[in-house]
């Protein structure tokens, strides 16, 4: 039994035009203490997926059916008073935006104390030595002084750093990460992926880092999910994936990026690939596939038939009809 | 810091003046000759030139500004021209049951309207919301000496619960007080709920929006502590200062309350005052609730800082 | 045996069917959408059409004449001749009520027309005028310092004597600042517009600028400003004429029955109940109206109120 499992995810919300089906039909797992990064554009339904394993999206508008297993119990039977409970302390959750996602009116410590507060009986005074101890673990200097800061006085960076420091202040089995690096400045992306990095391998908890940048998922990540409109597309280590992607899709976000070193092959300039075509409308019937009307690839019967899920190759999955096998998985 | 303050003081000076000019031109300007009035009936023209000359009704604009102003710092506000007593000891004699009065409005509005407001916002576009914010309109309708009838008549004069009028100093007992406050209280606090829940609904609306309310509820916090203790203290600063403007419907209710409901206060002693043309009263009282609304509102600006860690100056 | 021609699709796995969870929302149409997003504006407007049709035709709605003194019928209970009873000089006070409707709906509109305008006024020129606008505002500063209800109370008093018009005028000098702060800050902001800055660079006149950029930006907000003051004028007349400092005693407006009735609410509630509802349903639908059109005009004005 994996540590989280989800099983045909569906999360819809209702909109004044129709419904908006943000995800469809998704299932993956994350095993205890790996890293999974769920890859894609902003709109995919990555973020929505992550704020339903928390339980903290707004029901209605939105409705979500299937199951979200963690440690075996389904997170969507569960009772508010349960849900508390695991938020925060076995399910800790860090957001893109550092800059807003501090409470302005309480101090740093405050901050990070809440969580032990809330789920181990601490005192007030215990509260803020472990509030010192996250910051220090964080890597923020002078923590003593900093717990009694208030958000506004931090830069970006620290803010994260101290938005991490909530997270694991109950070392929570799975930490979910939705962005956190995309608000920031490069260098400091590096130095807080590092840090996340750092902390993994000490507090051993698993991590889903939902990202849209191809680069961090290669640093970070052991398993990738690639997701497109609400739909998974593509799954398969970071090592596979990197290599041989199968769904066009992947092969287009690849494509994307641009990679250090890469000037040193054949072609002399490198023109970074865009992937035509927008992102299709959520709210409209989806008829085949959802990748459909921007694939190069496709052909008449993609837009009639939804491709399924298909082992393409060992521990490698792909929604494409046309999307090569490995003879030797079969 | 303290040159914010400082300046912050100073700004309300212009205010001031204009309030000063404003109700001294309302004397100057007033029809009737008050030297006349307080000859009484018998006076001769002599006697009325003297008492003219004893006033220093004959002097320039200016002068006489001066003169009322200086007296206005010293706390003395002239005579009454109807009971011919210092106007300053008139209105003291009237403070208690108007502070009474305005003090246990402001508890019941705030008590009641703050988690109607958070409850109608957490709630938002259920019924509860909507009964809240019909509360709310109904509120900003009813005039608030309709609201004193109904309140009167059914729960003083047909259930007999409260006392139908008068008031009860507080030297005779904390309960008698209150129980004479109760009625016109909770009429006068009508408006001000809808005013603060109307405030706080729409700030919290906003505020339950911020990932910072996200990120409480992704730590655990319950419902109750997420609205009450991380949206509510960052919602503080508007509703604060509706509160304070506020206090102008307040005043404006309580001229009228206290006739509703025979309370011997400021409000009151203005339509007493209105009704015998006793214009130094009129001016006096006019004066004292722009002064005490302007105060008050300067000590909210101030309170700011205390309430927000960002607001520094 | 015919050959049953193989499935050309067979090759191609299809992805399990993706069930609908949530039904879509109902398909309304243009006025129904109309009504349900904004029903307090329509019931506002159906209200106060009533109340205004009421004015307009209250000679052939009261069956008697306000102002007639019936000293052997006085201080009667609500019965068939009189359906709301007498007051204590024997009028009709139906009669009276429906009379009364007529001097709340024109200071009402007085008010709001006369505080827009001059307001608007206000507002624009000291948007305008660098030097004026310290005086100014500092004088609207000074005039919102005074609590409404107290500043009419010394300005009926310094006019002596009530009427229609100087009510309207003093009500109208109470509630000038709040149009001129509103014009004010809408002027600044559309002034530091860039296509506004361009204009002036190109040349265009201020009176251009202010009826081309600045009046379509300030009408929105200042119609909805505008019922806002309408009902709060009402209640402040109301309040004026109840303590005697409004209408001459004479007038049936809805303040002057229920002050009549003052002395005696105790044992005849129905003086200054009857007037009471009447003006509450009228201020009412103009609060409604003021909130529907709000909501309609700008979602975002509703933070501000």
């Amino acid at each position: 039994m994996a540590l989280l499992e989800v099983r045909d995810l569906q999360i819809h919300f209702r909109t004044a035009t129709g419904v908006n089906r943000a995800v469809d039909g998704l299932s993956f797992d994350i095993e205890a203490g790996e890293a999974l990064a769920v890859v894609g554009e902003s709109g995919c339904g990555k973020s929505v997926t992550s704020m339903s394993i928390l339980g903290l999206l707004p029901t209605p508008p939105g409705k979500i059916a299937g199951q979200i297993r963690f440690r075996g119990q389904n997170l969507l039977n569960a009772s508010e008073s349960r849900m508390r409970k695991l938020r925060g302390a076995e399910i800790g959750m860090i957001f893109q935006e550092p800059m807003t996602s501090l409470n302005p009116v309480f101090t740093i410590g405050q901050q990070i104390g809440e969580s032990v507060r809330l789920h181990e009986k601490a005192s007030r005074a215990e509260a803020r030595d472990r509030a010192i101890e996250m910051l220090r673990l964080v890597g923020i200097p002078s923590p003593e002084r900093r717990v009694d800061e208030y958000p506004h006085q931090l830069s970006g960076g620290m803010r994260q750093r101290a938005m991490i420091a909530i997270a694991l202040a109950c070392n929570p089995a799975l930490l979910v990460a939705d962005e956190p690096t995309t608000a920031l400045d490069v260098t400091i992306q590096a130095q807080i992926l590092d840090l996340m990095q750092d902390l993994r391998s000490k507090v051993g908890s698993a991590v889903m880092l939902i990202t849209h940048d191809l680069g961090v998922v290669a640093e970070f990540a052991e398993r990738v999910l690639v997701m497109y409109a609400g739909r998974k597309v593509e799954e398969a280590t970071v090592r596979d994936l990197f290599r041989t992607p199968r769904h066009p899709y992947t092969q287009g976000l690849l494509k994307a990026v641009p990679r250090l070193g890469s000037s040193l092959g054949a072609e002399t300039s490198v023109r970074l690939a865009e992937i035509p075509g927008r992102v299709p409308d959520l709210s409209k019937p989806l008829r085949g596939c959802a990748f459909a009307d921007r694939c190069p690839r496709a052909q008449e019967v993609c837009h009639r038939i939804d491709p399924a899920l298909e082992t393409k190759a060992a521990g490698h999955l792909a929604a494409c009809h046309f999307a090569p096998r490995e003879v030797s998985a079969a | 810091m303290s040159a914010y303050i400082l300046r912050r003081i100073l700004s309300t000076i212009p205010v001031v003046l204009f309030v000063m000019i404003f109700v001294f031109s309302l004397l100057y300007l007033a029809p009737g000759d008050p030297a006349a009035i307080l000859a009484g009936d018998q006076a001769t023209q002599e006697d009325i030139e003297a008492i003219r000359n004893q006033l220093g009704l004959d002097r320039s604009f200016p002068v006489r500004f001066v003169e009322w102003a200086g007296g206005v710092l010293r706390g003395d506000f002239g005579t009454s021209i109807f009971t011919r007593e210092p106007v300053t000891g008139m209105i003291l004699q009237r403070v208690e049951p108007t502070v009474s009065l305005m003090v246990v409005t402001l508890a019941i509005a705030l008590v009641i309207a703050i988690p109607m407001g958070v409850a109608a916002a957490w709630k938002r576009g259920s019924l509860l919301d909507r009964a809240i914010m019909l509360f709310a309109v109904l509120g900003f309708s009813v005039p608030v000496f309709v609201v004193g009838y109904v309140l009167a008549w059914t729960l003083a004069l047909k259930l007999g619960w409260l006392p139908v009028q008068g008031y009860q100093p507080i030297a005779e007992g904390i309960l008698p007080w209150l129980r004479s406050l109760i009625l016109p209280a909770a009429t006068l606090s009508g408006v001000y709920i809808a005013l603060i829940a109307r405030i706080t609904r729409a700030t919290m609306l906003e505020i339950l929006q911020q990932d910072y309310i996200r990120t409480a509820r992704a730590k655990g916090a319950a419902g109750h502590t997420v609205l009450y203790v991380h949206a509510l203290r960052n919602a503080l600063v508007p509703i604060v200062t509706v509160v304070g403007l506020g206090v102008a419907l307040m005043i404006s209710g309580a001229v009228v309350i206290e006739t509703v409901f025979a309370l011997p206060g400021l409000g009151r002693l203005t339509v007493e005052s209105i009704l015998r043309r006793d214009y130094p009263v009129i001016q006096a009282i006019i004066l004292i609730f722009s002064f005490v609304y302007v105060i008050i509102n300067l000590l909210i600006d101030l309170s700011y800082t205390l309430i927000d860690p960002r607001i520094r100056y | 045996m015919t050959a049953q021609p193989p499935d050309p699709d067979a090759q191609f796995a299809a992805a399990p069917e993706r069930p609908q969870i949530l039904a879509p929302p109902p398909q309304r149409s243009r006025g129904m959408a109309m009504l349900i997003e904004h029903p307090t504006l329509w019931i506002g407007l159906a209200l106060l059409v009533l109340v205004t049709l009421m004015a307009i035709l209250a000679p052939l709605i009261a069956p008697h004449d306000p102002a007639a003194l019936n000293p052997a019928f006085r201080v009667k209970p609500p019965s068939a001749e009189a359906w709301f009873g007498t007051d204590m000089l024997g009028r009709d006070i139906f009669s009276r009520t429906v009379y009364g409707a007529r001097v709340s709906l024109i200071v009402g509109a007085g008010v709001a027309v006369c505080a827009s305008i001059f307001g608007l006024a206000i507002g624009v020129l000291s948007g305008f005028l660098r030097w004026a606008d310290n005086i100014v505002m500092r004088v609207m500063d000074g005039l919102m310092s005074i609590p409404a209800i107290l500043l009419a109370i010394a300005l009926m008093t310094l006019m002596r004597g009530g009427s229609v018009f100087n009510v309207i005028l003093a009500i109208t000098i109470a509630e000038i600042p709040r149009v001129a702060r509103l014009t004010r800050s809408v002027v600044l902001s559309v002034r530091e517009q860039p296509y506004v800055e361009a204009g002036t660079a190109c040349g265009t006149s201020t009176l251009g600028i202010i009826w081309r950029h600045i009046m379509p930006n300030t009408l929105a907000p200042l119609t909805v400003q505008a019922t806002y003051i309408c009902a709060s004028a009402m209640i402040t007349e109301a309040i004026l004429s109840f303590i005697g400092a409004g209408m001459p005693s004479s007038v049936p407006s809805w303040g002057n029955i229920m002050a009549e009735g003052r002395a005696l609410w105790q044992v005849k509630p129905s003086i200054v109940f009857f007037p009471a509802i009447f003006l509450s349903v009228t201020v009412l639908a103009v609060n409604l109206l003021g909130d529907g059109l709000r909501d309609a005009v700008d979602p975002r004005l509703a933070k501000q109120v």
